[in-house]
Formats: C-alpha cells, sequence, structure tokens
C-alpha cells in the first residue's frame, strides 16, 4: 500500500472505506497488546511462585497446565469471534488485548522448550520427551477443544436471540 | 516489586512478538506461519542463554525472573503456534501441521540447548 492517499476527482466505485494500516503499526493495536501483556505474564510468574517445579527430573505440571489452558481458551476466543463478525473494531481489539497480549503472553513456548532441555541434560529423557511431546500433543487437543467450544457458544446464542 | 517488573516485561515481550509478526507476515506471504516459529525459536534461544548464565555463572536469579519469565515468556507462546497447527490440520494441510507442531518443538528445543552451551563456554 502506497504511503500517501491519492487525490481523485473520479469518486471510488467501492464505496467501503479504505483498509487501515496494518495492526501492527497502528499505536492503539499495539497499546492493546501491551495492556493484554501486563496481565499474562505476571500471573504465569503467580502461578509458578505459587505452585513451583521442582528441577531434579520432575515434570514441569505447571508449565504444562498453563499451556494446555491457554490453548484452549485461545481456540475458544478466535472461533467466536472469527463467527462474531469482521476483525475489526472491538473484535479486534478483544483479538489483541485478550488473545495477542493476555493469552500470548500467560502462554510460553521457550519454558518449554528450555525446561526439556534441562531435563535431558539431567539425564531424564523420559520426562523430557513426554514432557515436550506431551504438551504440543495435548495442546492441539485442547485447541480443537477450545474451537469447538467457541463455536456452539456462538451458534447457542444465535439460537437463543430467535 | 518483582510482579511489576515481569508485568512490564512481559508487556515489552509482547509487543515485541506483535510487532515482529506483523513485519514478517507483511514479507512473507507463505501459508506455513514462519512468523510464530522465527518467534519462539529466538525466544528460547535467548531463554536458554540466561537459564546458563544463571545456572552456570551464577548470575542472579532476578534477572532470570524478570528478562527469562517476563520478557522470553511474553515474547514466545505457545497458544498461538498450536493454534496455528490446529487450523492447517482445518484446511487438511496435515504434513504441514505435522511440521509445524513437530518442527517448532525440535527448533525451539535445539535453539534452548545452544542458549545453554553459549552460557556455558
Amino acid at each position: 500500500m502506497s504511503g500517501h492517499r491519492e487525490v481523485s476527482a473520479v469518486p471510488p466505485v467501492d464505496s467501503t472505506p479504505r483498509s487501515p494500516a496494518p495492526p501492527h503499526v497502528r499505536a492503539s493495536a499495539i497499546a492493546a497488546v501491551a495492556l493484554g501483556g501486563l496481565i499474562g505474564a505476571p500471573a504465569r510468574y503467580g502461578l509458578g511462585v505459587v505452585f513451583p517445579h521442582n528441577p531434579t527430573g520432575h515434570w514441569p505440571v505447571t508449565t504444562f497446565a498453563i499451556n494446555i489452558v491457554g490453548a484452549f481458551v485461545l481456540g475458544g476466543l478466535l472461533e467466536a469471534l472469527a463467527r462474531l463478525g469482521p476483525d475489526s473494531g472491538w473484535r479486534q481489539r478483544a483479538r489483541l488485548c485478550v488473545g495477542t497480549g493476555i493469552i500470548g503472553s500467560f502462554t510460553t513456548y521457550s519454558t518449554l522448550a528450555v525446561d526439556t532441555d534441562l531435563l535431558l541434560r539431567g539425564h531424564h529423557p523420559w520426562s523430557a520427551v513426554t514432557y515436550a511431546l506431551g504438551t504440543v500433543i495435548v495442546g492441539m487437543v485442547a485447541t480443537a477443544a477450545g474451537i469447538g467450544t467457541g463455536a456452539w457458544m456462538t451458534t447457542w446464542r444465535e439460537e437463543e436471540r430467535r | 516489586m518483582m510482579v511489576l517488573w515481569v508485568a512490564l516485561a512481559g508487556s515489552a515481550g509482547a509487543v515485541a512478538r506483535f510487532v515482529l509478526d506483523g513485519v514478517i507476515r507483511s514479507r512473507c506471504s507463505s501459508e506455513f506461519p514462519w512468523a510464530t516459529v522465527v518467534i519462539n525459536a529466538t525466544g528460547s534461544l535467548l531463554l536458554g542463554v540466561l537459564a546458563g548464565l544463571v545456572l552456570f555463572r551464577g548470575s542472579p536469579g532476578s534477572v532470570q525472573a524478570i528478562v527469562g519469565i517476563g520478557f522470553c515468556g511474553g515474547y514466545t507462546t505457545f497458544s498461538t503456534a498450536s493454534f496455528e497447527a490446529v487450523r492447517l490440520i482445518q484446511r487438511q494441510r496435515y504434513r504441514a501441521a505435522a511440521a509445524n507442531a513437530f518442527g517448532t518443538l525440535a527448533l525451539t528445543v535445539l535453539a534452548g540447548a545452544a542458549g545453554l552451551a553459549v552460557a556455558g563456554w
């Protein structure tokens, strides 16, 4: 897209508004993500303090639960928002603040990867493999369950309206 | 007090992910979600270095909490990676979905190991 708006004597045939700048360069969109990030990461930190991980060969249960719950909620949120209408206005703000910001920073891939490395280094290959593969596979099942739940909730809401 | 720093670092990480994701998507029109792969691999590399500095070099744990749990955790994301893999399955792109899900796992574990190795030198 060109950086300046063209001035034309002929009005555009297509009366739909010009698509705005992509979200990642819009201050309001970045602010929505920043706001959500203020909530997600400390929530994960707090859960780690309350349910600490014993690093000697044990499964990182807390991080596993965080990632699975986050995967379920993100699936439900994105599916429900997509069914409610186009990605603009309040739906886009909700997607960016709650989805990208809160859930995106609540869940973590770096801790999953490095905890797996530390299990491997500590000669716990079975824990490492079951933890890593278990998170990815159960995570996809949780995402699919979340998508199904989001779809069901929006359908149910439509039926209630009738 | 620590939770406030983790919140600020997590917010910065989430914004870094959002902007980088947008930049990569605007340059790479592939249906395969490369942006999330790059973000999760680079974040795992950084967390590996940090964890290694704490484990092998006695760096303070507060750095690990703020930069590791806050920034790296806010920057990398599991939920989006999982969602993108499931979307590929929904489009019946099963090989791409498997490559995305298990390739990301392998790549991030390698990146984390490389980070730990770098810090151990």
